[in-house]
């Protein structure tokens, strides 16, 4: 690619901006989950999407890395901008949006490959040169998980528990170096022990990444995040179903602490969801 | 919307803040030869696929027109006269139609209990778990038997065992028509016999497998109200799973009516329309296997419209079951 | 209810005791004993076919009879070696063809297009194919390959009969590579396409190894049920008497005889040697295609676990 190719659409791009969403409307079929969410995502932070279920937020999640193209009645509106492209535009190839913003998901889902594959797998399919067994010893450190990985690296990765899958999932995700990770409730399946050691984790990760993560648990949020969007979901007429939209989007301290809008207020302090 | 039609691949450059490993990950961008792959093999997926609507669809073609110049000769008289007449080049596929579909719907009547009992008593706890699993895996190996190795035992072991029955069957109802020829070896009643051996796996195994996936939320509520074993089976097991039942009852019809090798061994192989299911009958399968070889002319044509009819008939059964299966398995 | 009361006032003990000549306990009894019958029958079969063939297979079973090749009609001496190597070529030559098209098949359906018109429409046309009579297979094959003379100007031919084995393994191989993809969780899917593969690389190193057993499962159900047909074959690959030449191309031009084709030919034979060959024939292949279905249920259960 040459410099005359870049595109035009550094005119709203700023430095600091990892991801723009631009007025994004998701739905499934006739049907919209989440509408009109306007929303730009801080470099090198950590930003919280919290919400009541059913509200959009694990869907505006997956439509960052366009994992929501895999779901065939899946369409999106408005658009998403990496670094002032749109992830959505007609020439953007899904797979090479995904080698560059990572996902952890919410099921741990190691490969059944060994420990040491786990690893180098996303980090070979990405043309990774290096060394590849410093790399999964770094990214395994990295996620906290390399003390009880070093001695069975050559075990299945499905011989772990959960807790220390979902970190080596994590690991997977680092070593592929992405710019962004995003992280669909990644402890909503774990213990509080694990939960605690991936919330470690996550403060080391954020020096080197930009991280996205979803949670149905405001404490995580209040403890990992700097940046939190508060989406709720509400009847619109004559539909069948909710609608979810953003409803606030600040500092994680404003959104607990002083947040402005009612709805907010009650959801923080427990009133409902 | 900025649709940057610049490029498919995102610029690092406008990104800044690039990790210092970047580099080393030479794949970032994906080259051509990847993409190029990755299509190719999705590609080569959907031909896959479509060799199975082109198969199908020669299957349909290539008889379709073999028999052409038999359907514009004979047209419909073909289907219900049964002089098949190589030496006068006169065809009528009348009594293979008629033992096809006699043979087959015979044989239906005989396994579907059969079939249907067997599979009720391997799913109901009246015996050990390892008998009737032991069971279960006979029938179903019963099904791996080739039909020829059924027809070679039907000849040489079948047939002379159950002779003195057709004997006395003969004596004591010739005045009825279906029993108003003597016995002769090959015949109706053996191939019917050996087809019901053919198809009450499928029905077991099918029957089974749809009384396994009752809930048994349903026989605990009969259970609970003070119904015995047999009246949960019959009142509220058997109705939920009557879908899939039916479902593989039309299959082993559609399989029966298609089934060759054992049939063409046992059946006479004759020509000539007879009631009496102790004569020797024909079906369109066996008719194909027979004479398909050395046919020639208009024979292979009049062969071929048979042929058709056998798609036709075995198309619709299977076609039928599929919507059955669809359609009452939504119920529960 | 008040009856109820006086009852148990009374201090009278329910009798819940089995009472087997009760009406409905009888029923119940007859109707066991009649499934139970109806199982017994179901089996019989089996063990008088396998018994007999066991009997009277095995106990021909010579080394000259595997090795031999079969007399002319009226002669006594020989065997069905040519056979054995027939219906292993033709197997093999109908695994070659239908794999690929049915694994690909199967690829298509689980991982490109779940519900998409299209592979609605192929999995319904598979069902049909699958339920296609074995004969018109032949036929099928008869009008396409034999009469064109379309392969280097041969009619019968052992790839004529592997094609026409293979129009039969095609649905069964595609159903079962589906229904093998489909039960590998999507969380896999997701995890690979997350760290950026493509759908290629997804496929080719996570989801297909991942479904393996029960794709290989399939493949040998398929070709177990291809190596017993004889309906297609008979005027597809026909037969021969003579050793395939199968160290040069001709080898699989040319008509090729087949143990069910031979089981078929022997049995409708006036000649008790070639009777007693049918015999052996049969013996020879329902070992082989037992031993593939017991196989594959081994496959199975190591899926299973």
């Amino acid at each position: 690619m040459t410099i005359l190719q870049q595109p035009q659409a550094t005119e709203s791009h700023n430095e600091d901006v990892a991801l723009s969403l631009q007025n994004v409307t998701i739905s499934y079929g006739n049907f919209e989950a989440v509408k009109n969410v306007y929303c730009e995502i801080p470099r090198g932070k950590v930003t919280a999407f919290i919400g009541p279920s059913g509200c959009g937020k694990s869907t505006v999640l997956r439509s960052l890395n366009r994992m929501n193209d895999l779901i065939e009645s899946c369409s999106l509106r408005g658009s998403i901008l990496f670094g002032g492209v749109d992830l959505y535009g007609p020439r953007i190839d899904p797979v090479e949006v995904r080698r560059r913003i990572g996902m952890v998901f919410q099921q741990p889902n190691p490969f059944p490959k060994s420990i040491y594959d786990n690893i180098a797998f996303g980090a070979r399919i990405n043309g990774y040169a290096g060394d590849m067994d410093e790399l999964v010893e770094r990214s395994l450190r990295q996620a906290a998980v390399w003390d009880e990985c070093k001695d069975k690296l050559n075990e299945s990765g499905c011989s772990l528990s959960g807790g220390q899958q979902q970190r080596l999932c994590i690991a997977r995700t680092i070593a592929i170096q992405p710019e962004v990770i995003l992280m669909d409730e990644p402890c909503s399946a774990l213990d509080p022990i694990s939960t605690l050691k991936i919330e470690e984790t996550m403060h080391e990760l954020k020096k080197s990444f930009t991280i996205v993560i979803v949670t149905h648990n405001m404490q995580q949020a209040v403890r990992v995040s700097d940046m939190t969007a508060f989406y709720n979901a509400e009847a619109v007429e004559g539909g069948t179903g909710k609608v979810g939209y953003l409803v606030e989007f600040n500092d994680t301290d404003k959104i607990f602490n002083a947040p402005q809008q009612q709805a907010t207020q009650d959801y923080v302090s427990g009133r409902f969801g | 919307m900025t649709s940057s039609g610049s490029g498919h691949t995102l610029c690092k450059h406008a990104l800044g803040c690039m990790s210092d490993l970047d580099s080393r990950y030479l794949l970032r961008s994906r080259p051509p030869a990847e993409k190029l792959v990755d299509n190719s093999f999705r590609n080569l997926a959907i031909a896959m696929a479509s060799v199975v609507a082109i198969v199908l669809f020669s299957i349909l073609v290539v008889v379709f027109q073999g028999g052409l110049d038999s359907m514009a000769r004979y047209g419909w008289q073909f289907l219900v006269t049964s002089d098949w007449n190589p030496v006068d080049d006169q065809y009528g596929a009348g009594a293979a139609i008629y033992g096809t579909l006699i043979t087959s719907l015979l044989a239906l009547l005989i396994a579907v209990p059969l079939g249907v009992g067997t599979a009720i008593f391997i799913t109901e706890n009246i015996i050990p778990k390892g008998i009737r699993d032991v069971i279960g895996l006979m029938v179903e190996l019963l099904a791996a038997i080739p039909s020829v190795v059924l027809g070679l035992w039907a000849i040489f072991v079948m047939e002379p065992f159950i002779r003195p029955g057709l004997e006395l069957l003969y004596q004591l109802f010739n005045w009825f028509p279906l029993f108003s020829t003597p016995p002769m070896g090959p015949g109706t009643i053996p191939a019917v016999l050996i087809l019901v051996v053919m198809i009450l796996p499928i029905i077991t195994a099918i029957s089974r497998d749809c009384l396994n996936q009752v809930p048994p939320q349903l026989r605990e509520a009969a259970y609970g109200v003070g119904t015995t074993r047999w009246g949960a089976i019959i009142n509220v097991i058997l109705p939920a799973a009557i879908s899939g039942i039916i479902g593989g009852v039309m299959l082993a019809l559609g399989r029966a009516m298609g089934e060759t090798m054992a049939v063409t061994m046992i059946i006479g192989n004759s020509n000539n329309f007879s009631v009496s299911l102790l004569a020797p009958g024909n079906t369109i399968a066996a008719m194909l296997a027979n004479q398909f070889g050395e046919a020639d002319g208009s024979q292979v044509s009049s062969l071929m419209y048979a042929a058709f009819v056998l798609i036709v008939l075995t198309l619709c059964v299977n076609i039928f079951a599929q919507w059955i299966v669809k359609r009452l398995s939504l119920k529960y | 209810m008040t009856q109820t009361l006086t009852h148990n006032q009374a201090g009278s003990v329910p009798d819940l005791s089995y009472k087997p000549f009760q009406r409905r306990n009888i029923s119940s009894g007859a109707l066991s004993f009649l499934a139970a019958l109806f199982a017994v029958i179901a089996v019989l079969p089996l063990i008088l076919v396998l018994g007999y063939v066991l009997i009277q297979g095995g106990s021909k079973i010579s080394l000259a009879l595997l090795t031999q090749l079969p007399p002319p009609p009226g002669l006594e001496e020989g065997g069905i070696a040519n056979a054995i190597v027939g219906t292993l070529v033709v197997s093999a030559i109908a695994a070659l063809i239908a794999v690929p098209v049915g694994v690909g098949g199967g690829i298509f359906l689980a991982e490109y297009s779940r519900s998409g018109w299209f592979a609605q429409f192929i999995r319904f046309g598979t069902n049909v194919l699958a339920g296609v009579p074995s004969i018109i297979a032949g036929v099928f094959i008869y009008g396409t390959i034999v009469t064109s003379r379309i392969l280097f100007g041969n009619a019968y031919s052992a790839v004529a009969g592997g094609a026409a084995l293979a129009v039969l393994m095609i649905p069964t191989v595609i159903k079962t590579t589906d229904e093998g993809l489909k039960l590998v969780p999507d969380d896999l899917r997701r995890g690979a396409l997350g760290v950026g593969a493509s759908r290629f690389i997804t496929i080719v190193r996570i989801t297909l190894p991942a479904a393996l057993t029960p794709i290989a499962t399939g493949v040998v159900l398929g070709i177990a049920r291809a190596a017993g047909e004889t309906a297609p074959l008979i005027f597809t690959a026909l037969f021969s008497p003579f050793w395939s030449d199968l160290l040069t191309p001709e080898g699989i031009f040319a008509p090729i005889a087949t143990l069910s084709v031979m089981i078929y030919n022997f049995a409708i034979m006036p000649y008790e040697f070639h009777n007693e060959l049918a015999w052996a024939a049969s013996f020879v292949l329902v070992v082989m295609i037992l031993a593939l279905n017991l196989f594959s249920r081994w496959l199975a259960r190591i899926a299973a676990k």
